[in-house]
């Protein structure tokens, strides 16, 4: 019953969402606020009809109601609860109710934040908005629908796959959806504008935050994975460049140049057709990146169930969305006026070889990720690209850029000073030199890259510091009017000083991976592992029951200097109904390193397979992409959003102007 | 001409909606990849080894081979790893590895964890081998026979039905002729 609730909900759902994608439109069209005043309720009603669908669908998980299909192929009694709830988007069917749902949460949200907009602009966007809900709405209905029953219901259910059975992964795809989801904003603002044939300061404004939360969301999400990833498949490695990772870090690349351009568009006045163009390809590639994961078009180690009829319909999406708006882009991008010129190297400049250079490196990616299908479409060979390509075509465009990191934010606007700016950050080479030296004289030349990788994550960590320290004009005036100034300095300048700074942290994290010390070795209990000066003692292994799972625990004391400073319990889990193994892997971190200890098999005769590896800076790749999450929130309470985008700000403080970041 | 560059947005789009379309088509399968080099004699190559003696082409003549470019990095790699470990020791097949691209260290503690299953495992460090090859991703696995002609070429990791439905049988009639 409370099924049949969910899909009739979905129904409901659909038929608001044609309403609200037809009714504000036509009015906006003829100029009837009746009409547009439409937008807001039925997106609010089209949210509260989704939201009713996800809650019956979780009804159905928490309850174990093997009547429906979905519940039978994805959940279990056993399973605790947070899996029960988890596993509604652990599946293709579930995982796109969420993704109705998170774009339900963004319209709603829309609907009730925009009264301020100008009512012809706010029905157009949620218009846009109705559009999409349509579409996807329409997709799980005919082709993807998780409220099917089937009778008599099975006694069991099947079970969520092992792997997916932690909670990194419990809240990964919520936090990845309402990235992808949020950028639909940005879209719909652009086709919106497109309608309109206007792109001003005000338009900037109200796009900058939901693109920037958008790109917080994703920030997180991706980071997520990526440590669900290093935690859980047992060898250390955090990112593999895989088709479905990739499907997330495009939108993510274009989304960063994306925040980036709009700023120009929002202080600057120019640059509008271009930033246009991201908003409408930051969310097309979101839609790709779900059209590549559902079809099963590319292998990837990600299994989504694939059927090609969902593929068809996925690309029909495709063609009307992102056809649609280039379309209207090509119509009547071409009058869009551009605003103030800028000499090349000026803030504005800067900002254009950021977006060049992301929007090139996603580029990179996308080609990568497709050439399989390119060639394959002409007959060529069938093959994939793998790691090698990646880090000898991405990683090198990307070192410009964070170059660029460090001396973009210390131009001014319309005509920079170069060698003034390259003359402010001389702390930024010293931090650079010593930290090459540094990492030079830890490997006696050892691995090249990483060496450098490290120059840049000093470099760019000094350049930011040096930015805000020339901001607040520290020990050029006394350090009270300092401080003054540093409470007074804009929010989105600090957002701007924690994001640079996040990426500096990350980039330190990524190149210490050269540094990476691993030790494996076959151990009975009571032996010895020995990894870079620490010395892992096996003292036992016992057999323990989990809640659907049996466990093989160990203890391990790790030991320096023959103390023992922790005692910790990598695990290796059988799941019987599934008969797969899935290995716990036991982390001990102190924040600059890790110390990464996976159980592998054992035999009869108690010999355990034991791998350890010491991860030099390791945690500080996610560290610096929450630093680099919590810059766009800090950005995002700028008093500059709160005073009503639809106004320009007119008063400048008497400190700061919020002109930079 | 300024409109001709806001066109190229769609015009690329289109042609990448056309690419979707052929890959969607039906009886089109991602996992089966055939090979260029179908029945031409394989790219000589010559080794050095991983553990021992190197491995090069024209040595491995004289009988059926099977050549499994394999990476520790690659997770579809561990993924085969338990059925390559059967193949060798219950079907005795002559299997032939080749550490693609990849720290020798690194595949040989794979290779300590779960096994090794090869006569005889190749260091290809820069990948040239596998460039000849046509490899672009690992695991790879290709089927050369006493002349050390490519017959098969298998794309990604091998499954128990690939291996009972083409590779043994392919290896049967090979031994035989």
């Amino acid at each position: 019953m409370i099924a049949e609730l969910g899909h009739f909900a979905l129904i409901l759902a659909l038929c608001v969402s044609l309403v609200q994608a037809v009714v504000p439109l036509a009015g906006a069209a003829r100029g009837n606020l009746p009409w547009m005043a439409v937008g807001r309720n039925a997106a609010l009603v089209q949210f509260a009809l989704v939201a009713l669908a996800m809650a019956a669908l979780m009804h159905a998980y928490v309850t174990s109601d093997f009547s429906v299909i979905n519940v039978a192929e994805n959940s279990h009694t056993d399973k605790p609860l947070l899996y029960k709830i988890s596993g509604v988007w652990g599946n293709h069917e579930g995982s796109m109710v969420l993704w109705v749902f998170m774009l339900g949460v963004c319209s709603a949200a829309l609907a009730l934040f925009s009264g301020n907009l100008p009512p012809d602009l706010r029905a157009r966007v949620l218009s846009v908005q109705g559009m999409i809900a349509a579409g996807f709405l329409l997709f799980i209905l005919l082709t993807s629908n998780p409220f099917l029953r089937s009778w008599p219901p099975v006694l069991n259910g099947r079970g969520l796959n092992p792997v997916l059975q932690d909670p990194g992964l419990a809240f990964h795809p919520p936090f990845l959806y309402l990235g992808y989801v949020g950028f639909s904003v940005g879209f719909a603002f652009a086709v919106a504008a497109l309608i309109e044939g206007k792109v001003d300061a005000a338009w900037a404004r109200w796009v900058r935050p939901w693109t920037l939360a958008s790109w917080c969301f994703l920030t997180i999400g991706i980071a997520m994975g990526s440590w669900w990833a290093y935690y859980t498949l047992g060898w250390g490695g955090w990112w593999f460049w895989d088709p479905v990772e990739n499907a997330s870090f495009m939108p993510w690349l274009v989304g960063t140049a994306l925040i980036h351009s709009s700023i120009v568009v929002e202080k600057r006045d120019t640059m509008k057709s271009w930033t246009i163009l991201l908003a409408i390809i930051t969310f097309s590639l979101s839609l790709v990146g779900t059209f590549l994961v559902r079809s099963g078009v590319l292998t990837s180690v990600h299994a989504f169930a694939t059927d090609p009829s969902r593929g068809t319909f996925i690309l029909l999406l495709l063609l009307l969305a992102i056809g649609g708006s280039l379309t209207l882009y090509a119509v009547r991008a071409p009058a869009l006026k551009g605003g103030g010129l800028f000499a090349p190297i000026s803030r504005e400049g800067a900002l254009v070889l950021n977006n060049l250079i992301l929007s090139c490196g996603c580029a990179t990616v996308f080609l990568g990720t497709l050439y399989p299908l390119f060639l394959d479409a002409v007959g060529g060979p069938k093959l994939s690209v793998g790691f090698p390509f990646f880090n000898r075509t991405f990683v090198p465009l990307m070192v410009p850029m964070i170059v660029a990191v460090g001396i973009g934010p210390l131009l001014s606007w319309k005509r920079g000073d170069l060698l003034g700016a390259l003359q402010r950050v001389w702390v930024a080479y010293v931090a650079a030199a010593v930290a090459v030296l540094v990492a030079f004289y830890g490997t006696h030349g050892g691995p090249v890259l990483a060496v450098f990788g490290f120059g840049l994550a000093a470099w760019t960590g000094a350049a930011v510091v040096v930015e805000w320290a020339d901001r607040i004009r520290l020990f050029r005036m006394p350090l009270a009017d300092s401080m003054r100034r540093a409470i007074h300095l804009p929010r989105a300048a600090y957002g701007m000083t924690f994001a640079h700074f996040g990426l500096a942290v990350s980039i330190a994290g990524f190149s210490a991976s050269a540094f990476d010390v691993e030790a494996i070795e076959t151990v009975r209990a009571g032996g010895d592992l020995h990894v870079a000066g620490y010395t892992l003692h096996l003292a036992d292994v016992r057999r323990l029951p989990g809640p659907n799972y049996i466990a093989d625990d160990a203890t391990v004391e790790i030991k320096r200097d023959s103390e023992t400073i922790a005692v910790v319990h990598p695990e290796r889990r059988f799941f019987p109904l599934q008969q797969q193994t899935t290995s716990d892997t036991a982390i001990r971190t102190n924040l600059l390193s890790d110390l990464y200890i996976a159980l592998g098999e054992g035999d009869q005769s108690g010999n355990w397979t034991m791998r350890a590896y010491w991860k030099p800076l390791v945690p500080w790749i996610w560290i610096g992409a929450v630093i680099m999450a919590f810059g766009g929130v800090v950005s995002l309470s700028d008093r500059r959003w709160r005073v009503g985008a639809a106004m320009r700000a007119r008063r400048s403080l008497p400190v700061m102007q919020p002109a930079a970041e | 001409m300024r409109r001709a560059l806001f066109i190229l947005p769609l015009l690329l789009f289109l042609v990448l909606a056309g690419y979707f379309t052929l890959a969607l088509r039906p009886g089109r399968n991602p996992q089966e990849l055939p090979s260029a080099l179908i029945d031409k004699e394989a790219p000589a190559f010559q080794l050095p080894g991983l553990n021992g003696d190197g491995i090069a082409r024209d040595a491995l003549r004289g009988q059926p081979v099977l050549i499994n470019f394999f990476a520790s990095w690659c997770l579809p790699c561990h993924e085969e790893h338990p059925l390559l470990m059967r193949l060798a020791e219950q079907e005795h097949v002559p299997l032939y590895g080749i550490d693609y691209k990849h720290k020798p260290e690194a595949a040989r503690s794979l290779l300590q964890e779960f096994g090794d299953p090869y006569r005889g495992i190749g260091v290809d460090k820069d990948g040239r081998v596998g460039l000849d090859f046509g490899v672009y991703g690992v695991p790879e696995t290709y089927v050369l026979d006493s002349s050390g002609h490519i017959r098969k070429r298998f794309v990604g990791p091998l499954t128990t039905e690939k291996v009972s439905r083409e590779l043994l049988p392919l290896l049967k009639a090979l031994q035989r002729s």
